[in-house]
């Protein structure tokens, strides 16, 4: 693996440095405040103008600051869940491989249930079910995204474990948390870290359809998911309204994916 | 291959025994009382006790598992709180539009994705490769539900070619395809480069490119062979997925499938027929696995002897 980084990586870094920027200025880069009419067209969508570069929406609040205000939101839940995902992921493929036997065959059976079970259908069904908030949202979108991450980290752990360095560490009496914390994971780490960006990718649209379907974080709170469920009342006499904010989330998943794809072509992937 | 058919067999049973479990647990998360959403609010207990009796809701919850497991084992799902009809009923009469969509739009996916992923690997690491790659991201990047509605935007209003949705000539099964296949094309697109590129590093291909090959021949000839086995496979469960309901898609188009009906379950938090929709998905799905495995195994002699083993 070479150390210096690619042209897609280095694009798909900038996206999100961008992104971060944007959702730490929100308020100073957004022109209004995003939950308030600020628009005379109060009752119908606004036309972009020089004002209101992005249009208004049917309730005279100004897109633009929705959509700048949205990253925010955007990548607190994207961050969050992905702490969730990857910690439930990366724990369940580290016992896996590592302990082999009864914990893997138990570990990886339940991986092939939750595989069977479409992610957009389960965490439809429990957020609904649970009632839509930050906390559940995180929780769900955790729970039904693990299981290919888990099942990466299980094969690079198991090959891991095998080699003549662990083997050798564990002759000498090391623990096994000695053996995972300080000669596994540390070898298994770019492998996460690749997981992480593709993840992130998938945790972000997963977001936005939930938020889409009226399932997200609920409002006052601007998502671009639901600015998008919004908007298509109006597409027939505002169609801008649902193209900017899906814009903003094409904007992110790519950004991300660029990154994590960029790892993946290095290390001589796809 | 008797053995190794068998043990995918079983598997798949004890997988979707699993599943069960889960949809089944399903319905104890919910705090609504089923009984209360069968007879109404206003109910008296009379009422709901015959009916939570009925139901089976007064058995310890082992029993009603086993029972829940008999019949769907049967083919009964149930009976929807809110339509007051048969799951099962309910899912296959969906089922059609579901499967139109689907296979449209892996057919459409596979013709978009195998030339370009074959272009990307005959110009391996050079300009159009990386074009390829750019635009392959991009199409995996973009959320379905916007996809869909910028479609409808475009193809239904300001070109008036396409209905608004909904389900019926074969236009209007053309945006919602479109919305399902250019995701997975550019998905499949790499996928098919990695295998491509793999394939063309071995020495068989490296002979008949010294022997005066060109790139493409040896592509189109010899390595394809070997990078589609993969990609079919990935298609395959893919397919799964498509079959047991595109919920985004269909809410976007107003499509009368399955997707849909999921969505409206849910929204009605009628749970007989999520854990219908539920299940029956799961069901799709370790078929097509099965399915795929024995494929697999027929034209792949290595897997099948070495997973006897």
């Amino acid at each position: 693996m070479k150390a210096r980084a690619s042209r897609m990586e280095l694009v798909g870094g900038a996206m999100v440095l961008v992104l971060v920027a944007v959702a730490l200025t929100a308020p100073v880069l957004a022109p209004h405040d995003p939950t308030r009419a600020v628009a005379p067209t109060y009752g119908d969508p606004g036309f972009p103008s020089a004002s209101f570069p992005l249009g208004t929406d049917e309730l005279g609040r100004d897109v633009l600051s929705r959509i700048i205000y949205g990253t925010r939101i955007t990548l607190s839940v994207g961050l969050a869940a992905l702490v969730v995902t990857m910690a439930i992921g990366v724990v369940v493929g580290l016992a896996s491989g590592f302990f082999g036997g009864a914990m893997d065959f138990m570990l990886m059976r339940f991986t092939d249930v939750m595989l069977t079970l479409s992610p957009l259908l389960l965490a439809m069904a429990l957020v609904a079910v649970l009632g839509p908030s930050l906390l559940t949202l995180l929780a769900v979108i955790g729970l039904v995204s693990w299981t290919q991450i888990a099942r990466v980290v299980r094969a690079e752990t198991l090959s891991m474990s095998r080699r003549e360095f662990v083997l050798a560490a564990r002759a000498l009496g090391a623990p096994s948390s000695r053996l995972i914390t300080l000669h596994v994971l540390p070898n298994v780490l770019s492998t996460i870290v690749v997981m992480a960006a593709l993840s992130t990718s998938s945790i972000l649209l997963l977001d936005a359809a939930l938020s889409f379907l009226g399932l997200g974080v609920p409002p006052p709170t601007p998502t671009w998911g639901r600015m998008i469920e919004e908007a298509t009342i109006y597409f027939r006499t505002a169609p801008w309204l649902a193209a900017f904010p899906g814009l903003a989330i094409f904007y992110a998943v790519l950004a991300f994916n660029l990154l994590g794809y960029g790892f993946l072509r290095r290390r001589g992937g796809r | 291959m008797i053995l190794y058919l068998l043990r995918r067999l079983v598997f798949g049973a004890a997988v979707l025994i699993g599943t069960s479990l889960v949809t089944f647990s399903l319905a104890f998360v919910v705090p609504a009382d089923p009984a209360v959403a069968i007879a109404g609010a206003k109910a008296d207990p009379q009422t709901l006790a015959t009916i939570r009796h009925e139901l089976g809701l007064d058995l310890p919850v082992y029993v009603q598992y086993a029972r829940y497991l008999d019949r769907a084992l049967h083919g009964d799902l149930g009976r929807s709180y809110i339509r007051r009809e048969n799951v099962t009923d309910l899912i296959l009469s969906r089922f059609p539009a579901t499967a139109i969509l689907a296979l449209a739009a892996m057919a459409v996916s596979l013709l978009i994705g195998i030339p370009m992923g074959v272009a990307a690997a005959a110009y391996n690491r050079r300009a159009p490769d990386n074009a390829l790659l750019v635009i392959a991201l991009a199409l995996v990047s973009m959320p379905v539900f916007w996809l869909g509605t910028m479609l409808l935007i475009a193809g239904g209003l300001y070109l008036r070619s396409f209905p608004l949705g909904g389900f019926g000539d074969s236009r209007s099964l053309v945006l919602p395809t479109l919305t399902l296949a250019l995701g997975s094309a550019g998905y499949y697109s790499r996928i098919l480069h990695t295998n491509l590129a793999e394939s063309l590093s071995q020495d068989y291909i490296r002979t008949a490119r010294g022997k005066g090959l060109s790139r493409m021949r040896a592509i189109l000839k010899h390595a394809m062979a070997n990078a589609l086995l993969p990609l079919v496979t990935l298609a395959g469960l893919d397919l799964a997925g498509l079959l047991s309901g595109v919920v985004l898609t269909e809410t976007v188009f107003n499509w009368p499938g399955i997707g849909r009906l999921a969505f409206e379950a849910i929204f009605n938090l009628d749970i007989p027929l999520i854990m219908g929709t539920v299940l029956f998905s799961a069901f799709i799905i370790v078929a097509a696995n099965l399915a795929v495995d024995i494929l697999y195994a027929w034209l792949d002699p290595r897997i099948r002897l070495t997973e006897i083993g």
